[in-house]
């Protein structure tokens, strides 16, 4: 099972720990990971401002990256979303084959056990191109039978407490460029999400996209809340809390 | 151009409202999901009501003729009007015909989009909104921020100022039992002088050239039955089929709107009164050129029922008055830019397109995607800033060259790690405005890969 591993630009330039799990994880549970070394940027932050023509030509790069591969998996909903979106129109053959991460453990590799702990009350943000793009849980809208592809993961990462919010699925508020478009707005998803963790006693919030907790993460270091974020590929890689994820060393002056 | 982005900015000052305002909002919505929970066949109600809304929009021509054939037969005039100013004309003349004076209104957001107050008061006439929360907005000389609960903007302390100033109620009283009933006794006393109702229309039946009208709190029925002479204004787009699909409709409608199993009064229009006079207004104002737009053509599905306003949390905490068009949210925003787009290019940007609005809608309108769609649009019409298109061409160009890329990444993360606070956190980053950036790694993902991996 040959994987070739989508890593998102911002997760290669800021969190490259993310990535770290996500390749570590997959190779733990029996794929051979290839990461083709020409990646860079799915495209999304163009095509979402209203030029999609813009961003086909990080498309010819993803289509040209990953030629040959058996599957190709990312640790994020969106940005695997925009790509099978826009391989619809590409490569009907390329878009079957794209799998976030989480789904990729739960559909493909259909895990069985995680062999790690975690012992912390978590909170788990529900990014909305993961939930009601990819279909990784069922919205609290739709009034089917209950799946949450995420939470199934977790649950299995022992001594874990999944704590329940107030609002199951609302939006953090990032959006790509509207996060600095709408910035008031924006800002204030995310202060309102970030309420709700906290007042339910949550002690981590993780999610499926990185981006989500990119900005959920500077407003909880802007505030100097006690309060971590963590991707749910380092939870389900049993990376822990390391001293340095702590919010208030990393302030910076 | 409408901001909303700025409008946003100013309702969010008052953050102790935007507080209410949201949760006022996010009550609805979780009315609506306990509403239709009770439902076992909701998911198939959507499916169905948006098939019906399909079949209507593919043969819209002749459900209209046939429409227009069964209401005359039942004694109903019927209008056909193209634009605002001609339903304006038409109800202007159909008063000045019967020498009537005053209008009493009830239920109608296509006149507020059509601006029939404005047009009648210039000429004279008395016009009066029934509904409680239109009346409140109508003193207030505003329009409704939201399409189901017109002042949900208004606290009940500023609905007792206006309630003073107007209809003479205590000063400083604010007990919403003692200002309904103000508004009440105010509203009788308009109703029994009333000499011409109109109301809007939530359906018209094709089969039997009768319409439905569905309200709360009855002023539709106490309007329409004391006036003699009776007027509906509707959308060309509010037709169904057959008196049967109304069982489809009025089950999600009440439920998507506030969680109700069916509004308090769901009244069926046929004939004219004994002695009265019905006349039916249709109106087309940019519908029929909607309905060409084959990427658009479904946000004519809608049955106005807010759903989509109540979860969006973008207009939760923005308000209705953020974006600057009749109707708000992201129906609004997809309807809008129909209009015209160059004044409301900004609105499908008033989105995180988390597509919550998609799932919440009893019609199975697409609204995310036509909202991404819209965007699409605007920016080929180049009505997108040149500094964003700019910048967004920059993004392009460097993300098309992996060394270029990875160079300027480098360059950035190192940049981020040795400059000075206020070098990185000025006016010019909205980012970190209110939010810290990511902290800046010595080796992207990349680097460790070829370290260790390669």
């Amino acid at each position: 099972m040959k994987v070739g591993l989508f890593i998102p630009c911002y997760i290669d330039q800021f969190y490259p720990n993310v990535g770290i799990a996500t390749l570590q994880l997959l190779e733990k549970y029996g794929a051979e990971v290839v990461y083709p070394l020409n990646q860079t940027c799915c495209g999304q932050p163009m095509a979402n401002t209203g030029f999609e023509n813009i961003g086909e030509k990080s498309i010819d790069l993803v289509v040209k990256n990953f030629h040959g591969m058996d599957f190709i998996v990312g640790p994020s909903g969106s940005c695997v979303l925009h790509l099978k979106e826009q391989l619809k129109h590409r490569s009907s053959e390329l878009q079957n084959k794209v799998f976030e991460l989480c789904e990729f453990l739960t559909d493909v590799v259909k895990i069985k056990a995680i062999h790690a702990e975690f012992p912390y009350k978590v909170g788990l943000h529900a990014s909305c191109h993961g939930l009601r793009g990819l279909g990784l849980a069922t919205p609290s809208e739709l009034n089917i039978p209950r799946i949450d592809k995420p939470r199934s993961l977790l649950e299995k990462v022992k001594r874990i407490q999944l704590v329940e919010l107030s609002r199951k699925d609302e939006c953090c508020g990032f959006g790509g460029t509207f996060a600095v478009n709408e910035e008031a707005v924006s800002v204030r998803m995310g202060n309102d999400r970030i309420e709700d963790h906290l007042k339910n006693g949550v002690e981590v919030i993780t999610a499926t996209d990185m981006s989500c907790l990119m900005h959920l993460e500077g407003l909880i270091v802007r505030q100097k809340k006690n309060l971590k974020v963590m991707h749910i590929a380092e939870i389900l890689n049993g990376n822990g809390i390391q001293k340095t994820d702590i919010p208030k060393k990393e302030y910076r002056k | 151009m409408i901001s909303h982005a700025k409008n946003a900015k100013g309702f969010l000052r008052d953050q102790e409202k935007t507080t209410w305002h949201d949760a006022t909002l996010w009550n609805a919505r979780t009315n609506r999901d306990r509403g239709s929970q009770k439902v076992a066949e909701w998911e198939q109600l959507r499916e169905l009501a948006s098939q019906i809304k399909n079949n209507v929009l593919s043969q819209l021509d002749d459900y209209l003729l046939q429409f227009e054939k069964n209401a005359v037969k039942n004694g109903a005039e019927v209008y056909w009007a193209k634009d605002a100013d001609d339903h304006n004309r038409i109800i202007g003349e159909i008063l000045k015909k019967h020498r009537v004076n005053s209008l009493v209104k009830s239920k109608s957001i296509l006149t507020e989009e059509c601006h029939l107050n404005q047009y009648l008061e210039k000429q004279g006439y008395e016009v009066v909104d029934t509904d409680l929360g239109e009346r409140i907005v109508q003193f207030a000389k505003q329009p409704p921020s939201h399409i189901v609960t017109p002042a949900i903007h208004l606290k009940k302390e500023e609905i007792g100022k206006l309630f003073h100033e107007h209809i003479g109620t205590d000063e400083g009283a604010s007990d919403p039992q003692y200002l309904t009933e103000a508004a009440r006794k105010h509203l009788r006393e308009k109703f029994l002088g009333s000499e011409a109702a109109l109301t809007g229309v939530n359906f018209a039946i094709a089969e039997t050239g009768g319409f439905v009208v569905c309200t709360n709190e009855g002023n539709a029925d106490m309007g329409v039955n004391i006036a003699p002479i009776q007027i509906a204004s509707m959308g060309i787009e509010k037709i169904i089929p057959k008196a049967e699909h109304l069982g489809v409709f009025l089950r999600l409608l009440a439920r998507s709107a506030t969680g109700q199993s069916i509004t308090n009064y769901t009244s069926h229009f046929h004939q004219p009164k004994p002695n009265g006079k019905l006349f039916i207004v249709m109106v087309d104002n940019g519908r029929s050129d909607l309905l060409g737009k084959a990427d658009f053509k479904n946000s004519l599905k809608c049955i106005r029922c807010g759903a989509c306003m109540n979860t969006c949390p973008v207009y939760k905490r923005s308000g209705g008055y953020s974006y600057g068009y009749t109707i708000p949210g992201p129906i609004g925003s997809v309807l809008a830019p129909a209009r015209d787009l160059e004044k409301y290019a900004n609105l499908p940007f008033a989105s995180s397109l988390c597509g919550a609005c998609t799932n919440v809608c009893p019609v199975k309108i697409d609204l995310h995607d036509q909202l991404y769609k819209w965007r699409q649009e605007a920016a080929k019409k180049g009505y997108i800033s040149t500094s964003k298109k700019w910048s967004m061409q920059m993004a392009g160009w460097v993300f098309s060259h992996p060394k270029l890329y990875r160079f300027l990444g480098s360059s950035a993360r190192l940049m981020l790690r040795i400059s000075p606070r206020f070098m990185i956190y000025n006016s010019l980053n909205a980012w970190g405005k209110s939010r810290e950036l990511p902290k800046a790694p010595k080796e992207s993902f990349r680097d460790w890969y070829l370290k260790n991996k390669n």
